[in-house]
């Protein structure tokens, strides 16, 4: 009887192991082919782009999706090997340096009891510490906050130097060594196949504080840099040259991605100019009491186009501090106190409306501003303190004309470097410009609808309005294994960016 | 009446527990050995089922067969454009039956079976590819049918008599192709209901022109089971997605309808050892036109399925070796009900090319073991499912399934 059991689950194994196969399985090497390139050890290079940074924060689920981890999984069919991340500890993001918070959480939607919905910073302890060193080697050298000048600077992952702002958090945590730099941890590793994208920040830092920061052109040493401060192209030129020297060292292949244009990501699109609704009450006597009389006395020297009239019927524009403009607070001052205003006033005035102006369409409103618009200002008397109607924005919330051409010029100059660098490698080149380009004009399809850069609900950024979502970063991915194809002569499958997710919903 | 229901709850309970394989012919080990003919075939009590008519015709004066089958039932699915392959965690299920006869008269017999003539277990890994569409699926169909036979004469005669379905539904699947938690795990639904009865009717004719040459028809009517007001088991719906709690203890209503079924057929005995016999069925699946959920909490989930009638032809073969020992063999092709596009993973069937072998060992003069094998071969073929909706548009699910299934079966029959 025994006997017949044994022989019964023989049987029963050998039939449950009889698995169809196909006549052309898509899990055997040579469905697919690697053409030139060499996927066995692949290296990425870069951000929090590469990182697979979203919604404010380095998570969990965020890196297992990012792009690099899409493209390992789609190399592992053409030969591609393991893939490891230096994953933090969980789903909340943030970091802790010896139990003190760091470093925000994710955002996530939040929906109200009356089904508002509203981006909000997660309720939660993080529970990754810096000083936790994760064991590596990583094949993802993602290092959100990175410059590119920053891959190559020694102590950039000491813990002592996080204090003076020249250690980056996240790479302390993943360093081999404190002195280690990225690109030599990144080098050490051979790599048969790497990607390089990096660059962003050389010009977001700049762009998301309004242009708070200083414009380095011409200045050739990076490490006098400040944190917002746009790097000089030069100093770009030079170091991402070093950096593909080291990437192709040992005959690798690789590919890069150029710098997208800052100023269409939902940071600086989705706050109108003119987000602020006044009732007639209100209007009346703002135009009577304020706007009317600053315009006459602007209009006196010949900057009467700095404010316009408040409407009741259309939406208003912000009021902001343009430090291009001249600054007029001593006449303003002085013309006040003629009209009669009493002196203290009139100076409070003055110095609100002397470098003020109305926004323009032109103007780019930064995503946080919209939390401020409509507040009350402490320790300035009403009407001079709501914010962004009678009391100006601050420059850091808005990106001024002047402010994106800056950003726009360092940006193109960066893409020449990048473009003529690949083409002298023979590296894969993708133009994420080009294509992030695509999501603010009509949006790129995919199978289940069509994602843009609206914020929130366009289903391309997260909710930080600067990184994509990991459906953005599906989509990023298949441009890169795209550009690899036609320049390896390789055929990797691309992934469906419909199976990615976007938003989370707390 | 209330021990049949009973019995038939007991049944029940362990077809649950085995419920899964394809939809695949699997009503007795002699005539599955013979490619599942049987309308025509006076064999044993396995007539019941095959042809209820036939039963007034046995030798015996009480006989009764039961047996069970082990499916082991498997898919593979890929996807060129994305490098997708995914294998099945099919279980191991095993259908049964159990058919008795007793011959009042020489002109009346009636017979009592419990079969599974439908049933569905296709189990992926969780969250693969398709699993917006299925994670993993369990529908079991019991067939109580109590059967009368008359011989209207040494030619002909008549049988039939009500069934009484007893079904039971567990379906998993995720709402969407994206929708998580914080965590990032998956959205999903687990709709379950057991003991959903409903009644049908089997009617049967047989036609002996000559001693060698036997006739039949059956005709299984048509049984729609309705699940109301069953469980619907949402998981990991993110907390603002839940207002008002409408994803906490909600009911589903859903109908699945089981299709009727007409068999023709003939048998010849060619001698004293042979017998060759040829079945035709058409199953009537354009019953089945949608899967559609609906929820108590007002969501739906609408599935067109849009299946078209199927035919099936069967031919099998009997040999008597010895006094003691009988060999069979078969084969059949069987149409698939879906049509192109409507090509849903939880039922991946094309068209199948079936192989069926078996024989009787005659035990003693009263006890007979019963062995079957049968090998159903589905060649690969590349298939959509185009009916699943995000954002009012279609978003098909499509890639290569190549499926298989190895089914032996053992069974006794006692008669005297």
């Amino acid at each position: 009887m025994k006997k017949l059991l044994y022989i019964s689950i023989a049987a029963a194994a050998t039939l449950t192991a009889c698995q169809p196969e196909f006549n052309d399985p898509v899990n055997e090497q040579g469905f697919y082919t690697s053409g030139e390139a060499d996927f066995s050890n692949f290296v990425a290079v870069g951000n929090s782009l590469t990182a697979g940074y979203a919604d404010g924060a380095l998570y969990l689920y965020g890196q297992q999706n990012s792009f690099p981890s899409i493209l390992a999984s789609q190399f592992s069919l053409v030969g591609g090997g393991e893939f490891n991340q230096p994953l933090v500890n969980d789903n909340t993001g943030g970091l802790l340096a010896n139990g003190n918070q760091i470093a925000e959480n994710r955002r996530v939607i939040q929906v109200s009891e009356t089904g508002e919905t509203n981006p909000v910073v997660l309720a939660a302890t993080p529970t990754t510490d810096i000083t936790n060193v994760a064991e590596g080697p990583f094949n993802n050298m993602g290092v959100p906050g990175a410059k590119s000048f920053h891959l190559g600077a020694p102590g950039y992952g000491n813990i002592a130097n996080l204090q003076a702002g020249t250690a980056n958090p996240y790479f302390i945590r993943m360093a081999s060594s404190p002195e280690a730099t990225v690109i030599a941890d990144a080098v050490a590793q051979n790599p048969t196949f790497f990607s390089l994208w990096i660059g962003n920040n050389d010009i977001l830092g700049y762009a998301t504080s309004g242009g708070v920061g200083t414009n380095q052109t011409g200045n050739l040493d990076p490490t006098t840099y400040g944190s917002n401060d746009i790097t000089d192209p030069n100093v770009f030129a030079k170091t991402y040259s070093d950096l593909l020297g080291a990437l192709t060292q040992n005959d690798a292949k690789g590919v890069v991605c150029n710098i997208p244009n800052v100023t269409t990501i939902p940071y600086f699109t989705t706050v109108p100019h003119n987000p602020v609704p006044l009732d007639q009450a209100t209007v009346n006597q703002l135009n009577q009491e304020l706007i009317g009389p600053l315009k006459q006395i602007l209009t006196a020297f010949g900057a009467g186009d700095r404010v316009v009239l408040l409407s009741a019927t259309a939406p208003n524009p912000v009021m902001i501090k343009d430090e291009n403009l001249t600054n007029l607070e001593a006449q303003l001052n002085a013309a006040l106190i003629a009209n009669g205003i009493p002196p203290q006033q009139a100076a409070l005035m003055a110095s609100l409306y002397g470098q003020a102006r109305h926004a323009t369409a032109e103007d780019l409103v930064t995503l946080p501003t919209s939390s401020l618009i409509g507040t009350t200002q402490e320790g300035i008397p009403a009407p001079f303190n709501t914010v962004a109607v009678t009391y100006p924005l601050e420059d850091a919330n808005v990106l001024t004309p002047s402010e994106q051409t800056e950003v726009l010029t360092a940006q193109t100059a960066y893409n020449t470097t990048i473009k003529a660098l690949a083409d002298q490698n023979g590296l894969a080149f993708v133009d994420v410009e080009t294509l992030m380009n695509q999501l603010a004009s009509g949006g790129i399809s995919f199978d289940g609808g069509t994602i843009t850069n609206t914020y929130a609900t366009g289903g391309a950024f997260s909710l930080d309005g600067v990184h994509p979502t990991a459906r953005g970063y599906a989509v990023i991915a298949n441009a890169i294994i795209a550009s690899i194809n036609e320049t390896y002569g390789a055929e990797v499958p691309e992934v469906n960016p419909g199976a990615y997710t976007t938003i989370f919903v707390e | 009446m209330k021990k049949i229901t009973l019995l038939a709850m007991v049944l029940l309970t362990s077809a649950l527990t085995y419920a899964g394989g394809y939809r695949i012919a699997l009503q007795g080990q002699k005539q599955l050995a013979m490619g599942h003919t049987g309308v025509a075939v006076i064999n044993s009590s396995e007539l019941v089922f095959f042809n209820p008519a036939g039963l007034t015709f046995l030798n015996e004066k009480f006989t009764v067969s039961a047996g069970a089958n082990a499916v082991f039932a498997n898919i593979s699915f890929q996807n060129e454009q994305y490098g997708w392959y995914t294998e099945d965690n099919n279980g191991v299920s095993t259908p049964f039956n159990v058919y008795a006869a007793y011959k009042i008269n020489d002109w009346a017999s009636v017979g009592l079976g419990v079969y599974t003539p439908y049933g569905s277990g296709v189990e992926y890994p969780t969250d693969w590819e398709g699993s917006h569409l299925v994670n993993d699926i369990s529908l079991s169909a019991v067939y109580f049918q109590p059967t009368v036979s008359i011989r209207v004469n040494e030619k002909l005669s008549f049988g039939g008599g009500p069934i009484l379905a007893m079904g039971a539904v567990n379906f998993n699947r995720n709402i969407d192709r994206t929708t998580t938690n914080l965590e990032g795990e998956r959205a999903n639904v687990t709709i379950d209901d057991s003991g959903i009865t409903a009644w049908g009717y089997t009617l049967g004719m047989m036609l002996r022109p000559t001693e060698k040459f036997t006739i039949g028809v059956n005709y299984r009517s048509e049984i729609d089971m309705t699940a109301e007001d069953g469980e619907a088991d949402f998981q990991n719906i993110p907390q603002g997605g839940n207002m008002n709690g409408m994803f906490n203890n909600v009911t589903f209503d859903a109908e699945l309808p089981l299709p009727a079924e007409l068999t023709v057929g003939a048998s010849y005995a060619i001698n004293e050892k042979w017998l060759v016999a040829f079945d035709y069925n058409r199953a009537y699946w354009n019953a089945y036109e949608a899967l559609d959920v609906i929820f108590s909490n007002g969501e739906e989930s609408l599935n067109p399925r849009n299946y078209k009638n199927a035919s099936t032809y069967r031919f099998g073969l009997q040999y008597k070796a010895t006094q003691r020992f009988t060999l069979r063999g078969g084969y059949y092709f069987d149409e698939s009900p879906v049509r192109s596009g409507y090509f849903a993973p939880e039922t991946p069937r094309n068209d199948s090319n079936n192989f069926t072998g078996g024989f009787t060992f005659k035990i003693s003069e009263r006890f007979a073991l019963d062995a079957s094998f049968l090998y159903v071969h589905f060649d690969e073929v590349y298939e959509s499912y185009n009916f699943y909706q995000e954002n009012g548009q279609n978003v098909p699910f499509e890639g290569t399934y190549k499926n298989n299934a190895f089914i032996p079966g053992l069974g006794i029959t006692y008669g005297f």
